[in-house]
């Protein structure tokens, strides 16, 4: 039992303070909702400024604060700073998306934004966790929050069904990821992520082989992370829950939260499970293959422009673990950089969607034929961010992919890399059927359109994130390598 | 390592076919109710495991992981079955197989 030190527990909590300042006002601002104090438009700002206090206090802690706090269980290093930037980046340009799907609900649109940052503070404790039992805690409270959120449509059949299908998947894959989490804190004793790669390690020396279970533990994890990422074969709850859920809580699921997931499964098997890369390394590889074909293949087909975005993010899903089976730090780089490319551009992608359905109500691939004509502003970030979503220079996509192909060609996993070229070929052909639909209609559809103005500010930022992440990638990727290699221990 | 008054083989093995059952309810199931029912099975089976290795290892980390895991299926409990209810409101029925308006 160690003596209480005041200063380590200032150190302690200033470390955790911009999640313990966004929760604050998460209840301030639920709070005020459910007793009825205000109304919608005043949350939506109120949760802006929020999510820009937040920003500037996770600034602050990372300027001021080095490192582990709680005994170890809690981190604000270099990685937890670089997703926790993309989180926050991410739930800004949710909420700003979300101002006209709000002020069309008939009740509870307080607690909506109250919702989402409830969500966020999940995600931001989950990018920071090295411990197991914090990782388990923040993933459900960021999950079970998105389970209200993609149900708040209640009187919509879509909207409920995609709650209940989410409720259900996602509470069997939390319990699936927690036997795994059983199994392994009784090989090792412990729940840190550090001593476990310790206590593996140890037992590989003493005996010459892994302890019994240690696969299927680590394959549990591994599932369980796998529906949170919607990575093929875990992925059928995913294009429902796409569908039905409101749009920019589509965006926020398919960005923010695989952010997190993501920064959590770099930390669980980069650190905890790499002594143990032997048993789960070529189980990544065939699951990243996986995403990208079924992704794709899938995608083709689609008549519904969510689903197939949703199709699309299963196989981005892919891309983005092709970078894993380098397990470097260089590996971890494209990983993040590639997280940061697709969250402007599917971000981007889901908010004209957005902008197109509040106007014309439709949501069908083939309403948006001579979008062109009807609203160019609209049409051209559309065609910018598919392009992106595809990996065509100079957009922050192609770059991603580069990177990612480059990690896994290095340690030899060539053929991984020929099948997300492959597959980029199919991707980019659904991807430019949007586009030739747009600005080359079989017939002229009438009837112009403005885009509301936070849709367009949301919109140019997206544009910008994509155009200059993929023209002057030199300082974002030199801040994502220092963030990696600090975290990713020598090979 | 702590005495167990019973082996520590029997409630893995007991842990495993709780779960096993848990997974088989939720793969065969059509009545979301009894899903989500089998669900907190799968959570139990943790459970058991994590109060077992507490004992074995002499460590009470796993014990206090436990009172977490109950109080997040609670809420998750809470917010599945609130679902349930909006569900059954539309649909008059919460049968997995007439939730289909979602698919392709």
């Amino acid at each position: 039992m160690t003596p209480f030190n005041l200063t380590q527990f200032y150190a302690d909590w200033a470390t955790i303070l911009p999640e313990c300042f966004l929760l604050l006002w998460a209840c301030v601002i639920t709070g005020a909702a459910v007793l009825g104090r205000t109304d919608e438009s005043k949350s939506g700002t109120f949760a802006i400024w929020t999510i820009i206090g937040t920003l500037a206090t996770a600034v602050w802690v990372a300027v001021t604060q080095d490192g582990a706090a709680f005994g170890g269980t809690f981190v604000f290093d270099r990685l937890a700073v670089v997703f926790k930037e993309v989180i926050l980046a991410g739930v800004i340009l949710t909420a700003a998306a979300s101002v006209g799907t709000v002020s069309r609900l008939r009740a509870h649109r307080g607690e909506y934004y109250g919702m989402i940052l409830f969500s966020a503070v999940g995600m931001m404790l989950m990018v920071s966790a090295t411990e197991l039992l914090t990782l388990y805690i923040a993933l459900e409270l960021s999950t079970v929050t998105l389970f209200v959120l993609a149900a708040y449509h209640k009187t919509n059949r879509k909207s409920a069904e995609a709650g209940l299908k989410y409720v259900i998947l996602g509470g069997i894959s939390s319990a699936i990821l927690l036997y795994g989490v059983a199994i392994l804190y009784g090989l090792t004793g412990t729940t840190e992520l550090a001593r476990i790669s310790q206590g593996i390690q140890r037992q590989f020396m003493a005996s010459g082989s892994f302890p019994p279970g240690l696969a299927l533990a680590l394959l549990l994890i591994l599932a369980g992370f796998g529906f949170k990422l919607a990575l093929a074969p875990f992925h059928m709850w995913a294009p429902d829950v796409y569908e039905g859920a409101p749009t920019p809580i589509t965006a926020f699921l398919s960005v923010a939260s695989k952010a997190a997931a993501l920064a959590a499964f770099l930390r669980v098997f980069f650190v905890g499970g790499q002594p143990a890369q032997l048993i789960w390394i070529q189980a990544i590889a065939a699951l990243a293959a996986l995403a990208m074909i079924v992704g794709n293949a899938t995608a083709i087909v689609q008549t519904n422009i969510k689903r197939m975005l949703a199709y699309s993010s299963v196989a981005q899903i892919g891309y983005m673990l092709v970078g894993a089976v380098a397990l470097d730090p260089w590996g971890a780089t494209s990983i993040s950089y590639y997280a940061m490319a697709y969250l402007f551009a599917n971000m981007g992608a889901f908010v004209c969607v957005i902008a197109f359905a509040e106007r014309t109500g439709s949501e069908e691939i083939s309403d948006f034929s001579g979008l062109s004509r009807r609203s160019p502003i609209l049409a051209g970030f559309f065609a910018l961010f598919l392009l992106s979503l595809a990996g065509v220079p100079p957009t922050a996509g192609f770059l991603a992919k580069y990177y990612v192909f480059a990690a896994a060609i290095q340690k030899g996993y060539l053929w991984l890399v020929l099948v997300g070229v492959a597959t980029s070929v199919v991707a980019l052909y659904y991807y430019a059927t949007v586009i030739m639909k747009m600005y080359f209609p079989a017939e002229q559809t009438e009837g112009g359109f403005p885009v509301a103005r936070t849709l367009t500010i949301v919109l140019a930022v997206s544009a910008l994130g994509v155009l200059l992440l993929g023209i002057l990638p030199g300082p974002v990727v030199d801040w994502i390598k220092a963030a990696a290699q600090s975290f990713v221990p020598p090979t | 390592m702590n005495a167990l008054p019973v082996p520590l083989g029997n409630y893995i093995i007991l842990s495993g076919i709780l779960f096993s059952l848990g997974v088989i309810g939720v793969l065969t199931a059509r009545n979301a109710i009894v899903i989500l029912m089998s669900i907190e099975l799968m959570l139990n089976a943790a459970n058991l495991l994590l109060v077992v290795f507490a004992r074995v290892h002499g460590d009470l980390g796993g014990q206090v992981m436990v009172f977490f895991v109950l109080t997040v299926a609670a809420a998750e409990a809470a917010v599945g079955l609130a679902i349930l209810v909006a569900v059954f409101r539309l649909k008059g029925s919460v049968d997995v197989d007439r939730l289909n308006i979602l698919k392709g």
